[in-house]
């Protein structure tokens, strides 16, 4: 009691002689469930966990209300040789072409994102190019780079012909030139 | 050395708790007056404090509530957006779309709760003596604390924006169009004028000031949301420091007569 520091309390031995006694099992769980201090506490901390992770369920939001991620774009036949179909860019973010990679003619859909630092590229027709408007790059119709800062040609989306002979893109699905994934029959339809 | 021991002798551990374990009674008084949860408790109390019957523990409910109502808004604001297009369904997705859709419950029956626990502990007050001095400042600071949870509830009651919190906010703000002074149908507002020209109209009284506008509309709703989550909460929470500090500084709990 003397000691101002209290240390010494915890070592002070009972009545007889002095023998430590080692924490067993069965006294530890004791002390936890054997009170109703330690019931309240367990009780208490397992509401906690609950909470945290019913807390953590409810900040997944279950609804979006974000475009479809596989749109129709129309047949082919809407696509003459050197079209650029520029109106499905607004709400699905992506250019759909009918151009000629390597030689060969192709429909495939590019994702709009500048891959410099993602701005949203324009179509210029007159120009035949995409033109980034934060840096400069710019992108042919087949979506290689040509100028600028960007370091790689635009990506394209997954395509194919859907079973009502429509064009089906799936936003979420994207092929890079650089890795090789062009030649992926995914990622265009032969014309 | 034990595990305890060795903790205890942890850097990180002795930069948050100062003091060694509670064992005597001076490191008791020292650990519960440096430690910022437990200080908000008095070291010791006089035994009658502690007996249930005599407090009803309502103003702790109180508290509790409001700490209830602050962690479940917080998580409502994640999802409610206060606009004419998704006030209404936000509301319903907080039902019916989220998991765990019934924090916006647990938030409504909250807030009756807190009020009718607000009603209680005042009555206990009252019946108790406890307003007669040297707490008077404090039953004052209570009375605001009271209006403050009645603006709560009232702010809070516009946010579904369904038919019911429209009306019942456009007649609870008529009451202010006859305020005194400030509102355009109260007593005395002619004397707010210039040359004969009012100052105070349906455009510029006290009602106009609340809602934002004439009517209630989409002003209203971001005014009653910006005053409900965080305005009068700001407001009440320095409030409440107020009164639980008074409340040790003017001699603790009160006795029984």
């Amino acid at each position: 009691m003397a000691d101002p520091n209290g240390q010494a309390q915890t070592e002070q031995p009972a009545a007889g002689p002095c023998v430590p006694v080692a924490p067993t099992r069965r006294g530890i769980l004791a002390s936890v469930f054997g009170t109703a201090f330690g019931w309240g506490m367990s009780a208490l901390g397992a509401a906690t966990g609950l909470w945290a992770a019913a807390t953590a369920r409810f900040l997944m939001p279950n609804a979006l209300a974000e475009p479809p991620r596989r749109i129709k774009v129309g047949p082919p036949a809407d696509y003459p040789p050197g079209k650029v179909e520029t109106r499905f860019q607004p709400q699905h973010g992506i250019w759909v072409v009918h151009g000629v990679y390597r030689n060969r003619r192709q429909i495939y859909a590019l994702r709009s994102a500048c891959t410099h630092l993602g701005c949203i590229t324009i179509w210029q027709e007159n120009e035949q190019r995409f033109k980034c408007p934060c840096h400069g790059s710019g992108f042919y119709a087949d979506g290689i780079h040509f100028e600028g800062p960007a370091p790689r040609p635009l990506e394209r989306c997954a395509i194919r012909l859907a079973s009502d002979g429509q064009l089906e893109v799936d936003i979420s699905k994207t092929f890079q030139e650089e890795l090789g994934q062009w030649e992926d029959p995914q990622s265009f339809v032969e014309v | 050395m034990a595990l305890r021991d060795r903790i205890r002798r942890w850097q990180l551990w002795r930069s948050i708790f100062r003091h060694p374990a509670p064992v005597d009674r001076r490191n008791r008084v020292a650990v519960v007056l440096t430690n910022l949860v437990l200080h908000l408790h008095p070291v010791a109390i006089p035994q009658h404090a502690v007996r249930f019957h005599f407090t009803w523990c309502m103003g702790g409910i109180t508290f509790f509530l409001f700490l209830v109502e602050t962690v479940t808004g917080v998580l409502l604001m994640f999802y409610y957006r206060p606009t004419l297009e998704w006030a209404y369904n936000d509301m319903l997705a907080l039902r019916d779309v989220v998991s765990f859709g019934v924090l916006r419950e647990i938030h409504r029956w909250g807030a009756h709760a807190m009020v009718i626990a607000v009603m209680l502990h005042m009555l206990r007050v009252f019946l108790t003596g406890s307003y007669k001095p040297p707490r008077e400042f404090n039953w004052v600071v209570g009375v605001m604390l009271l209006v403050l949870t009645l603006l709560l509830s009232f702010t809070g009651y516009l946010l579904p924006w369904d038919q019911l919190s429209i009306w019942a906010v456009t007649v609870g703000s008529n009451m202010a169009r006859a305020t005194p002074l400030v509102g355009h149908e109260g007593p005395f507002q002619h004397v707010l004028s210039v040359d004969g020209v009012d100052l105070i109209t349906s455009g510029s009284d006290a009602r106009f000031v609340l809602l934002g506008a004439r009517s209630v509309g989409e002003e209203a709703l971001n005014r009653f949301y910006v005053l409900h989550c965080v305005a009068i909460p700001l407001v009440a929470g320095f409030l409440m420091a107020l009164h639980f500090w008074r409340v040790r500084k003017d001699g603790g709990i009160s006795g029984p007569l």
